[in-house]
C-alpha cells in the first residue's frame, strides 16, 4: 500500500512541479472558505454549471445526427426538421438526449433567474463584487443569444417565424437598419443562409464565449469571495492562520452540500424530460411541430417562455418618438431592459446589501417589480388583444409594468439610501 | 411578511387560467389498447396514408403496437417494398396543392402539432374528424366546423354518412352511413389514438422509464442527504 501512495505522490509531485494542480485545487476547493451560512438560493449557481454540461454534452450528440439544411426532401419535408424527428425516432436514445437538451434550455433560465434574483435579494452585486456581476450579466446575455440561435434549428413554425421576427426588429434601426438586417440573415427573408449561420452561432461561437465568461466569473468570485444571505464580508473576521471565522472549506462542505442539491433538481428535471417535455406547451410550443413554411405565417407568434418578458417591454412602446418608428424605441426598451441589471452596482446606495436588514420600501417595491416581471412574461406569451378574466385588457397593464420596471432601477438611487435599515451583524447567523 | 410576500407571487398565476375559445370533444385514451391501436393503424394505411404522408415513421415501429413484420407486411404495406421504409406516398406536392389548394400535411406529428391551450392534439383530431358537413360552395362539397374552409373533402363520408349544419348551428346526420354513429366515434376514436401513438410512439415507454429514474434519484438523495448531514455536524 505505502508503494501505491509512494507513487501516486511522485506522480503528483512530477505534475506539480510543471502545473500548478495541487494549488488549483486548494484555490478553488479545498481552501476556498465560503461563508457557513448560504441557504437554499445558494443552490443555483452549482446547478447552472450543472445544466451548462448537460446542454453541452447532449448537444454534442445532437450534431451528430442534426442536419441544418432548409431543402425539402422526397417528402416535402424540410431536412432539418425532418432530422429532429430522425433523432426523436431512429437514433437510439435520441429522444431522450434531445428532450435533455430541450428541457434543459429552460432548466437553464429557470436556474439562471432564480441565481440573478439570489443575487438582487442579498445584494451580491455590490463592493467588491461588480466585476462578477458584470461577468454575470455577459453569461445572461450570451444564453439570450445562444438560446435564440438554438431554437432556429428544429425549424418548425415557431422557429421560423420567432427568428424572422426577431431579425426584422433591427430592420428598425434609422439608417442601417434595412440592409443589416439582410446581413444578420444572409438573404431577405430567414433561409437557409440563416440556418447554417445560426447553427455555427449555436454550436460554436456562443458556447466559447460562455465558457470564457463562466470561468471569468468564477475566477472573479474566488478572487474575492463569496456574499452571504447576511451580507456581511467574512473576511473581515479572520483567525490567527488568516482564515475567515466564518468561512468553511467549499470542498467538502459545499460539494457534499451542492449533490442534495443536484439530485433534488435532477428529480424536477426527470418529472419534466420523461413526463411532460413539452412543459405544456412552454418548453417545446406546439405549433413547432409544424415544419417551417414561409408562405403561411401563424396567426400567433410568441417567443419561448423566457423571452416574454422582455418581448412585453418591446411591444409596450406603441407611439413614435422624434420622427422613428415606435418599433425602434420597442427595441430599444427590450435591449434596456435586459441591459439595466448591468448598472445595479452602482444604482444602489443601500447601506446594508442583504434584503433581510433592509427596509419595508425595498422589500415592497422589489416584490412589486418581481410580480410585474411574472406578468409581463405571461402577456408576452399571449396576443396583444388579451384580457385577464376575459375582461381587463393586458396590453395597457403591460405599459404600466413596463414602466414600473425601468422606473424601479432609475429610482433606486433614491429609494435604496433612504430606506429605514436595520443594522447588520458582526458575524453571520445561522437562520 | 414572508407568507405574504409569496401568496402576492402566486396571486397572478390565478388569473392566468382563462382564454379557452374553441370547444374540443375529449379524445378517449387509447395508449395501452394494443387491439385500438392496431385497428387505428388499419384506417390509417387505408384512408388516410394516400394523400398524407407519414414520413418519419417507419413500417416496422408498429411491432411497438403489436405488430410483427409479416402482419404489417401482409396487410398494411401497399406503397413501400421493405418494411423498415418509412410511410411515404406516391402523391406529388405540386399537384396536391393544385388539386386541394394545399398540400395534405405530413401526419406523423400531426397529433403533437395540434395540441393548443383549447386541448390535446388528440382531442383536436377527435372533434375534427367528427365535424364535417356538406357544404356546396365548397370544391369538394364539404366544410368543417372547426377548420373553416379547409381543403380535405369528408373521406370517411361513406362510413359516418351525410352531415348538414342545421339552422341551429348543430350538425345533423341526414343520410345514415355504413356504420352508427357509435360505431363511427370509435373507429374516428382508434384512428386517433394511432395517430397520437405515431406522434412520440417512444410516449409510453418514456413514462415508464421516469419512475426507475425517479426512483433510483429517490435512493441517491437518502445517502447524499446523510453524507450531507455527516460532513455538516460540526458546523453551527
Amino acid at each position: 500500500m505505502s508503494k501505491v501512495n509512494a507513487l501516486l505522490q511522485g506522480t503528483l509531485d512530477w505534475v506539480d512541479a510543471r502545473f500548478p494542480l495541487t494549488a488549483n485545487w486548494k484555490a478553488h476547493l479545498s481552501e476556498y472558505y465560503a461563508p457557513k451560512n448560504f441557504n437554499f438560493w445558494y443552490f443555483f449557481g452549482s446547478l447552472a454549471i450543472l445544466v451548462l454540461v448537460i446542454q453541452i454534452v447532449t448537444g454534442i450528440f445532437l450534431t451528430m445526427h442534426f442536419k441544418p439544411d432548409a431543402s425539402l426532401n422526397a417528402s416535402g419535408v424540410p431536412v432539418a426538421f425532418a432530422s429532429v424527428e430522425y433523432i426523436m425516432r431512429d437514433v437510439s436514445w435520441g429522444w431522450l438526449i434531445r428532450y435533455m437538451h430541450s428541457t434543459g434550455a429552460s432548466a437553464f433560465f429557470v436556474v439562471v433567474y432564480l441565481h440573478m434574483f439570489r443575487g438582487l435579494l442579498y445584494g451580491s452585486y455590490r463592493k467588491p463584487r461588480e466585476l462578477i456581476w458584470l461577468f454575470g450579466i455577459g453569461i445572461f446575455l450570451c444564453l439570450m443569444g445562444e438560446a435564440f440561435f438554438g431554437y432556429l434549428l428544429p425549424w418548425g413554425q415557431m422557429s421560423f417565424w420567432g427568428a424572422q421576427v426577431i431579425v426584422n426588429l433591427f430592420s428598425a434601426i434609422p439608417v442601417i437598419g434595412p440592409d443589416l438586417s439582410i446581413w444578420l440573415r444572409g438573404d431577405y427573408v430567414v433561409g437557409d443562409a440563416t440556418l447554417n449561420r445560426f447553427f455555427a452561432f449555436h454550436v460554436i461561437a456562443m458556447p466559447l464565449v460562455l465558457i470564457g465568461l463562466v470561468a471569468a466569473h468564477i475566477i472573479a468570485l474566488h478572487e474575492v469571495g463569496s456574499n452571504n444571505p447576511d451580507g456581511v464580508e467574512i473576511k473581515k473576521k479572520k483567525d490567527a492562520n488568516g482564515i475567515p471565522l466564518d468561512g468553511i472549506p467549499f470542498h467538502p462542505y459545499y460539494t457534499v452540500k451542492d449533490i442534495v442539491g443536484v439530485i433534488v433538481f435532477l428529480m424536477v428535471f426527470t418529472v419534466i424530460v420523461f413526463f411532460m417535455p413539452e412543459g405544456g406547451g412552454y418548453f417545446l410550443e406546439y405549433n413547432n411541430f409544424d415544419p417551417a413554411d414561409p408562405l403561411k405565417t401563424p396567426p400567433h407568434i410568441a417567443p419561448v417562455w423566457y423571452f416574454t418578458p422582455y418581448y412585453s417591454l418591446l411591444r409596450a412602446v406603441t407611439y413614435p418618438l422624434l420622427g422613428i418608428d415606435a418599433k425602434f424605441w420597442g427595441v430599444v426598451a427590450m435591449g434596456a431592459g435586459t441591459l439595466i441589471f448591468a448598472f445595479l452596482p452602482w444604482l444602489d446606495r443601500s447601506p446594508v446589501k442583504s434584503i433581510r436588514y433592509r427596509g419595508p420600501l425595498t422589500k415592497t417595491l422589489l416584490t412589486i417589480w418581481i410580480i410585474g416581471f411574472f406578468i409581463l412574461g405571461f402577456l408576452g406569451t399571449k396576443d396583444p388583444a388579451y384580457k385577464f378574466f376575459g375582461a381587463i385588457p393586458g396590453a395597457p397593464v403591460a405599459q404600466l409594468l413596463s414602466v414600473y420596471y425601468f422606473l424601479f432601477f432609475l429610482t433606486m438611487p433614491i429609494w435604496s439610501s433612504l430606506d429605514r435599515c436595520q443594522p447588520e451583524p458582526d458575524r453571520v447567523t445561522m437562520k | 411578511m414572508k407568507k405574504l410576500l409569496t401568496a402576492l407571487l402566486f396571486a397572478p398565476m390565478l388569473a392566468f387560467g382563462a382564454g379557452a375559445t374553441l370547444h374540443l370533444d375529449r379524445a378517449p385514451d387509447k395508449a395501452n389498447d394494443m387491439a385500438a391501436l392496431q385497428n387505428g393503424a388499419k384506417v390509417f394505411v387505408n384512408y388516410c396514408l394516400n394523400c398524407h404522408s407519414a414520413s418519419y415513421m417507419r413500417y416496422n415501429r408498429l411491432k411497438d403496437i403489436g405488430l410483427t413484420d409479416d402482419l404489417v407486411r401482409d396487410n398494411l404495406m401497399f406503397t413501400a417494398d421493405k418494411v423498415g421504409e418509412p410511410m411515404r406516398i406516391a402523391m406529388r406536392r405540386e399537384e396536391a396543392k393544385a388539386w386541394f389548394g394545399a398540400a395534405p400535411p405530413d401526419l406523423t406529428v400531426i397529433a403533437r402539432a395540434r395540441a393548443s391551450g383549447d386541448g390535446s392534439g388528440a382531442d383536436w383530431l377527435y372533434t375534427y374528424l367528427r365535424s364535417f358537413y356538406r357544404d356546396e360552395n365548397r370544391p369538394t362539397g364539404w366544410n368543417n366546423v372547426i377548420f373553416e374552409n379547409v381543403g380535405m373533402p369528408h373521406v370517411f363520408w361513406e362510413l359516418q354518412g351525410d352531415v348538414v349544419m342545421g339552422e341551429d348551428h348543430k350538425l345533423k346526420l341526414v343520410k345514415p352511413g355504413k356504420m352508427k354513429p357509435q360505431e363511427y366515434d370509435a373507429m374516428v376514436a382508434d384512428l386517433v389514438g394511432y395517430l397520437k401513438y405515431m406522434g412520440e410512439p417512444v410516449a409510453e415507454f418514456r413514462k415508464h422509464l421516469g419512475v426507475v429514474v425517479l426512483i433510483f434519484l429517490a435512493v441517491f438523495f437518502v445517502f447524499a442527504y446523510a453524507l450531507k448531514r455527516e460532513f455538516w455536524k460540526d458546523i453551527h
